[in-house]
Formats: structure tokens, sequence, C-alpha cells
């Protein structure tokens, strides 16, 4: 059985799996119930500078958009960090790391931008046992108006500043949680790994409206007929957490920096996607606030027997597999030629194939008598709408013309030899033949 | 309770009033807003979807399923009633699994369809609920038009010609507009008067006078009304009934399932409706199923069917025999009255087991003796007293691809007409067509 132990920026847990800084990490008796729910480690909600603590709003805090059947596709929340007193926090920290020394316990912080204030924080949180500190650069809501969270994770050199001045005044581990609410989110990771970031986290919660009451003209959620944008995370943000993460994990300047992927995770396979993109590790945060801490059991027992069936033994196996598939367009073969192809016999005739093609694509697909669907060779661009919008399962699948055969589209034979764009004659920036 | 199931002969209150009102209750109740909402997202929205040219009204399924998904259940009435002014009773009594549900790609692929005709019945009662009346009348065309029957033909056929701003004036035989879903149809499928509710809301398109108690032939005379209308429209459905043609048919305790069917559907109370302990229903059609499965709800201890073919001939649908056997009905086949009997009143029928021979269906030489002490007679009904001067066709009122009768100025559509499946919504669809040839012949 593959063994999931994990070591991440020196930080070993029992598996990969974290709890994200966030409201389910927020106390003591929600970390112990994780813990023995079976979460490897969590990252508990980011605390602020001593003295009076944040206020949250008194009315909803949290948005969502759902499927049909109310399932939770993404959430938004205007929480800030920790509203308790940061003793109480520093005092359950250090309760919980010493009855759980196996699991990872991370600080998550968040103070104002002057090296005084870290200073202060850091031999705290140090003194709990943690194992490690998180710079929230990320929270894209009312501490950013403060000069904090995403208003220091907007600023690579913020970003570098603060981390150095965390790697000077502190022995723990320090990741650096990147918010994606930037152009480019290379350069907030170089910066933090200039500063001397042990690792990065990402991603933290994306700019959102959730929707808007149409009676009272107001987005959601509402305070007093008043909305604000709050942090966009589950199912829904997945893709464009996984796309961050890959970047990271690719780019030469920051492959060798630990990334701990965050970004919809609900399920085992999720985990398995950012692994292979890069992560070192994943933490969770929506999926559990969705069904609570039992959803480890199935993503631990997911992963493993997965691991077990592919022959890896060892999480770190995974990590990075599937990085050096990622490319930019430019390098992908544009002589791999494939076609639509219909399973007449998977196919129950809804048509939704011929309405994507006819009506929004390049007239591919043809609709014969008794609604049997068959594709044009002559016109598919192998574009995948079709098999996006078929209902059903491996119906239509993209299957390859072999080399040597002609693409009928373009009467020209399929090379065996790959081509790419930067080889391409109608790329202007190709040097003419002489 | 003053009797019980296994009290002998035709007896009320074999059930207790409580039981009586359960067992006539709503048979599916409507779905409520979230699950309308989940059954909707099951719906594909099919290119050249096969459920609507499934629908004999061509509603466009797809298209109001969508707006049922997206929150908006009175847009998706209105695309109903568009195509089918009885939208809320075809939801109830459509035979869905052979119509729209039965082509619905999700019934080929998974044998689960899209739920269509509760979705249907979703949006409809909805907007009859909320008295909103979606339509309006064109100007007015100064034109007349006479419809026979305020059946389903009828109603749709006044509703689209009054839409299209004609004066229509309804005639039929019954105290109360509605025809077969105000008489003819089960009371738990029919059930809180919706056949009455959704009359009364389409007649708020204004311009349709009804006349009850007025049978053609009888009150009102097919040529007084072409003299004082510019057309007529004649939906007054099939009156008669197949007779059994065996000894014993006139006993006591013997009587045409169609009545039974309406005068449950009219009584006001049911634990004074009496019902045999042995039924015995004759027939494999709809109606059958009806008086059979109500038999039992009443309290029957034993309710037959007997159908003389095999099951697969039965007009009834599996999903209706299904039910009949979900309830306790027996359902027997290849068997054919031979005679009732009894001394007064009937006491049993006699049957000939039948197979199918060279020169048709023949019996088998084996008999067998089913206890009766009630028998509904439930083997089809017929044109009564068709109007002179009109061609049939099998029986019934000869019609072009319009509705236009061989007389010119008369239209003809419902179970009346030939070529129809005797299905309310083919009848829904008939009138609406009619109207329109009616309005391009009139302007």
């Amino acid at each position: 059985m593959a063994n999931l132990t994990s070591t991440f920026a020196g930080i070993k847990s029992t598996n990969p799996f974290w709890l994200a800084s966030a409201p389910p990490t927020d106390k003591e008796y929600n970390v112990r119930r994780a813990f023995e729910a079976g979460w490897g480690g969590v990252v508990w909600k980011t605390l602020g500078e001593a003295g009076p603590p944040v206020v949250n709003v008194n009315g909803p805090r949290y948005g969502a958009i759902w499927g049909a059947d109310r399932r939770l596709l993404g959430l938004n929340n205007i929480e800030l960090i920790t509203d308790r007193p940061l003793e109480v926090n520093l005092r359950e920290m250090k309760a919980v790391k010493r009855d759980y020394p196996d699991r990872a316990l991370i600080a998550s912080l968040m103070v104002p931008c002057v090296e005084e204030a870290w200073k202060a924080i850091l031999p705290l949180v140090e003194e709990t046992g943690a194992d490690g500190i998180e710079l929230n650069c990320g929270c894209p809501h009312g501490m950013s108006e403060r000069g904090m969270g995403a208003a220091v994770g907007q600023n690579p050199d913020l970003i570098e500043m603060i981390t150095r001045w965390c790697k000077q005044n502190t022995r723990m581990p320090v990741i650096v949680k990147l918010t994606p609410n930037i152009t480019d989110v290379r350069k907030p990771a170089l910066a933090a790994k200039k500063g001397g970031a042990d690792a990065v986290s990402l991603i933290n919660t994306i700019n959102s409206i959730t929707s808007v009451d149409l009676d009272d003209f107001c987005p959601e959620p509402a305070i007093d007929g008043k909305g604000t944008h709050g942090g966009y995370c589950g199912p829904a943000v997945k893709p464009i957490a996984l796309n961050m993460v890959a970047e990271i994990a690719r780019s030469a300047d920051t492959a060798d920096l630990p990334i701990s992927g965050i970004g919809g995770i609900t399920t085992w396979r999720d985990a398995a996607e950012f692994l292979s993109l890069g992560a070192g590790n994943v933490q969770v945060c929506t999926a559990a606030m969705t069904y609570g801490f039992g959803i480890i059991k199935e993503m631990t027992a997911g992963l493993s027997l997965w691991m077990d069936r592919k022959g890896f033994t060892e999480v770190e196996q995974v990590v990075g597999r599937a990085v050096p598939n990622v490319t930019d367009w430019q390098y992908l073969n544009l002589n791999f030629v494939t076609k639509a192809k219909i399973d007449a016999e998977k196919c129950i005739g809804c048509g939704r194939c011929f309405a994507a093609c006819e009506d929004t694509s390049h007239q591919a697909i043809w609709q014969k008598p008794d609604r049997v669907f068959e594709v044009n060779d002559a016109e598919c661009v192998a574009c995948n709408l079709c098999v996006n919008v078929c209902p059903v399962e491996d119906c239509i699948t993209m299957e390859r013309v072999a080399p040597g055969k002609m693409d009928e589209r373009t009467g020209k034979v399929v090379s065996a030899e790959p081509g790419n764009w930067t080889q391409h004659p109608n790329n202007p920036m190709v040097p003419a033949a002489e | 309770m003053t009797h019980s199931p296994q009290t002998d002969g035709i007896v009320a209150a074999r059930l207790d009033s409580q039981t009586l009102a359960a067992h006539f209750d709503d048979i599916y109740p409507d779905l409520d807003p979230h699950e309308a909402r989940v059954a909707a997202d099951r719906c594909y929205f099919c290119h050249d979807a096969p459920c609507v040219t499934a629908c004999p009204t061509a509603i466009d399924i797809p298209l109001f399923i969508r707006q049922i998904a997206t929150g908006m259940p009175e847009a998706a009435a209105r695309t109903i009633l568009g195509q089918n002014i009885l939208g809320a009773m075809c939801a109830r009594v459509c035979p869905t699994e052979t119509l729209c549900e039965g082509s619905c790609v999700r019934e080929v692929a998974e044998g689960n369809p899209v739920e269509i005709g509760r979705l249907q019945r979703y949006a409809t009662d909805g907007l009859l609920a909320s008295n909103e009346h979606p339509f309006e009348r064109a100007a007015p065309t100064g034109k007349r038009v006479a419809v026979v029957g305020a059946g389903p033909a009828g109603l749709a056929c006044a509703h689209r010609l009054a839409m299209l701003g004609h004066e229509v004036v309804i005639h039929d035989a019954h105290a109360k507009p509605g025809g077969l879903n105000e008489y003819g149809i089960a009371s738990y499928k029919a059930a809180n008067d919706i056949a009455q509710e959704e009359v009364d809301w389409l007649l708020r398109i204004g311009g349709i006078s009804i006349v009850t108690g007025s049978a053609l032939g009888r009150d009102v005379s097919l040529a007084e009304l072409q003299e004082s209308h510019d057309a007529v429209f004649l939906g007054m459905g099939l009156a008669g009934v197949n007779a059994l043609r065996a000894p014993g048919e006139d006993l006591d305790g013997v009587r045409d399932a169609v009545d039974f069917i309406a005068e449950l559907r009219q009584c006001d109370d049911l634990s004074a409706l009496p019902i045999g302990r042995h039924v015995v229903v004759i027939g494999g059609g709809m109606t059958a199923v009806d008086a059979a499965v109500q038999s039992r709800l009443l309290g029957a201890e034993h309710v037959t069917m007997v159908y003389r073919r095999d099951r697969g001939a039965m007009s009834a649908s599996d999903y209706e025999l299904d039910h009949a056997s979900t309830e306790g009905v027996t359902i027997l086949t290849n068997a054919m009255p031979v005679a009732v009997t009894g001394a007064g009143k009937a006491q049993a029928v006699e049957f000939a087991y039948t197979r199918s021979g060279a020169t048709g269906l023949e019996k088998t030489g084996e008999t067998f003796t089913l206890p009766a002490d009630q028998v509904f007679k439930a083997i089809g009904q017929t044109l009564a007293g068709a109007p002179e001067g009109l061609t049939l066709e099998g029986g019934k009122i000869a019609v072009d691809a319009a509705g236009r009768t061989s007389v010119s100025g008369i239209w003809a559509g419902g179970d009346c007409a030939a070529g129809g499946e005797d299905l309310t919504v083919t009848a829904v669809a008939q009138g609406r067509d009619a109207a329109l040839d009616i309005h391009r012949a009139l302007t």
C-alpha cells in the first residue's frame, strides 16, 4: 500500500492533505475534530497582531452558486482573519500540537507591513510548537483595504520584504500564500523565493460577486441592502488554480520552489491532479465546509488506491509528473491530426453534438435519417466541442489520423514528423527558406 | 362503515370515508419547485427533439423544461398552452409513456425518461392557480362559429377561434362542460375538480358561450346551426357504447363502464356509491382499466379485467396495466364472455378461452366461470346519432387533414372524427387545427 506520509518544506505530516487557513481551522475544537477524522495537517486560521481583534459582519458571510440539485459549485466569503484574541489562538495551538505531534500545524499570519509587527508575533507563534508559518498575502476583502492580505500579495516588492523579515526572525519554515487576483502569478512567486521563502501556497480566493438579488438589486451576500466582493473558492475555481500551480512549477525561476496546492480540491482525483502539476501537498477548505471533515477518508483511500494501481509507493513520485507536459501553445504539435468519431451504439440521438457543431462551430456533423449523427471528416477541425457537450461518456471520441493518411479537411497527407508553430511557414517570425 | 369488502352483492360503504378519500385523492402529487428544477435539469435540450415530434400538439418540450429549470414556470406554461390549451389535463391523462416520455432519449438510453408529464403539470397548474390568462383576443371578425361538444376537441377549437376574434357558441349534451375530462376519466387522475377549473380558466379568453343540456339531433339540429352560424365544428365524441351480445347482458348488475365512471366522477359522497364484491370488467382499454381500478378503490374484494385477445393487443398502456395490477386488479387475457348468469341478477360470467386462428379469433373449447355480482362492459364506444349528410368512415365522421368534413362549412375533430387515436391530446390538436382552417375559410 502506498505511503501517504508527506514532507513538505521540511514539515512532516501523516498525509498530504492539510486543511487550509479558514473557518474550519479557527479554533481548537474544530482542529481536534479534523485530526481525529484523519487530516494530515492544518493551517490555523490567520492570526493578526496582538490587541483588539478584527470584527466580522453580523449578516451573511458567504455567497454561493449551485447546480440544479443544490450541489455547491462555488462559494465566496467576506469573512476576515480570526476575530478571536491572539493569546487564545496561541494557547489552543500549543495544546493541539502537543496532543497531535505527528500532524502539521501551520500558523497563518497577517500583520501590518512593518518589521516590528512581524518581529513581535513570530516568537509567540514559535513558542506554540507550530511547524511553520504561512504568510497570508491573499485575502482579497477587508484586510486588503487596510494594506494587508492581497494588498501585499499584489505587490511583489512587499512580498519579498515581509518574507525576508520572517526568514530573518524565525527558524520556522515560511510558506507564502499567493493571491490569484494578479496578472502573472510567477512574479509574486519569484518575489517570495527571492525573500527566502521555503514554499508558496496557492491559490487564495478570487475576487467575486456570486449573484445579484433581482428584487433588491443588491449583490450577494447582502448585508442590509449592500454587498461587497468576496473571495471565490470551491470546485468552480479548480481550473484556475491548476494553471497557476503549473505556471510556477514549470517556470525555470521557481521550479524548485515547493508549492502547496489550493483551489477547489474536493476529491482524491483533484488532489492527484494538483500533485502531478507540481504541488508538494494540497490544502482543502470548501469541500470540508460543504461535507464536513469525513471527506478526508475518501481522499486518502482514493489517492492510496490510485497510487497502488499506478505503482507509486510515495507521494513524491507523483509530484510534478505532469509538469513536463505543460508547454506553450507554440510548441504543440500541429501535425497531430484527429477527427471526432461518434459511436453509433452508444449514441442516444439527442443531437446536441449536431446543434453545437452546426450552430456554433464548423458544420462537421451530419444529421441523417432516424436521428443518426455522423462526422464529416472533410469539415471536422477536431475542436472537441461535440465531445464536451455529449451527455454520454465515451460516445464521441477523438481518433488520430495516422501519419501517412490524408486529412480530408486539408487534402494534405499527415506528416509523421512533429511540427509546431515555431516552424510553421505562416509564422512571420520563422526565417524564410533560402 | 356498514359493509366490508367481503359483503356479498352490490353495496355502498365497503370502506370508511377516510380511506375512500385517500384512495381517490390526486394520484401523483404536484412537484414542488425544487423537485421540478431537479427533474428539469435532466433534460438534454435535444436538437430537433423526438419528444416534440411524438407530441400530437407539438409542444416545444425542451423549451418549456428549460424555462422551468431557469425559474420561469410561468413562461413554461405559456409555451405549453400556446400549443395545447388543455395542457393541465393532458399533463394528467396523456399516455406519456407512449408519446413524449416514450421517445425521450433518456428513456431510450436509460429506461428513465425526463418526467415531461409531471413537469408540464407543474407549469400549467401554477398558471391556473395564479388565475392568469395569458392569451388575448384579436379584433372582432363579426363571424360566428357553432361548436358541438365541450370536450377537449370542442374547447380547443373554441379557444383558438375566440383568440382569432370570432364569436363561439358551444352546445353540449351534458350538464357541465369538459366532455371526457369531466365524465370519462378516473377520479384520481383529475382530483380537486381540475377539469372544471381548467374550463373556467380557458373561457376567460372571452367570446365563448356554452349551452349545456343541448344535444345535437335532440335539442338542436345541424341545419339550424348551419343556418345561424358562419361555420360549424363537430366534436361531440362517442356517445354510444358497444353491446356484449351475450345472454344475460340485461341482468341487474350489468352496466356500461362509461356510466359507472361518469357517476363516480360526479359523486359527492363516495361512501354512498355501491360497488360489487366480485367485479368483472370486460374490455382491454383505458375505460376498462379506469373502471377496474376504481372498483378496487371503492372496496370491491375481487376485480378481474378480462380481455378477449392477448395483452399486446390491449389498447391500455403497459403503464396503466401495471397500475391496475398494483391496485389488485387481476388481468386475464384470451378469454371472451359467453354468458352472464344469475337468478334475476348477475351472479357469474362464463368465459371461453380464445386463441387466434386462421379465420381470426376462435374459441379453444375450454371455458371457466368467474363469480360476478357486478359486470362492467368496456368494449368500445361508437358514434351515436351522426348527422345525416356527412360521409362516414369506419363509423366515424370522415375528415381531411384540416378537419373538413364532406359538407362545406362543417368541420369535425376529436373522437367522433375518423383517423384519430381517441386521445385527449389528439382531440386538442384536431380542434386547434380545425379552428385555424375555419379562420382561413372565414377571413
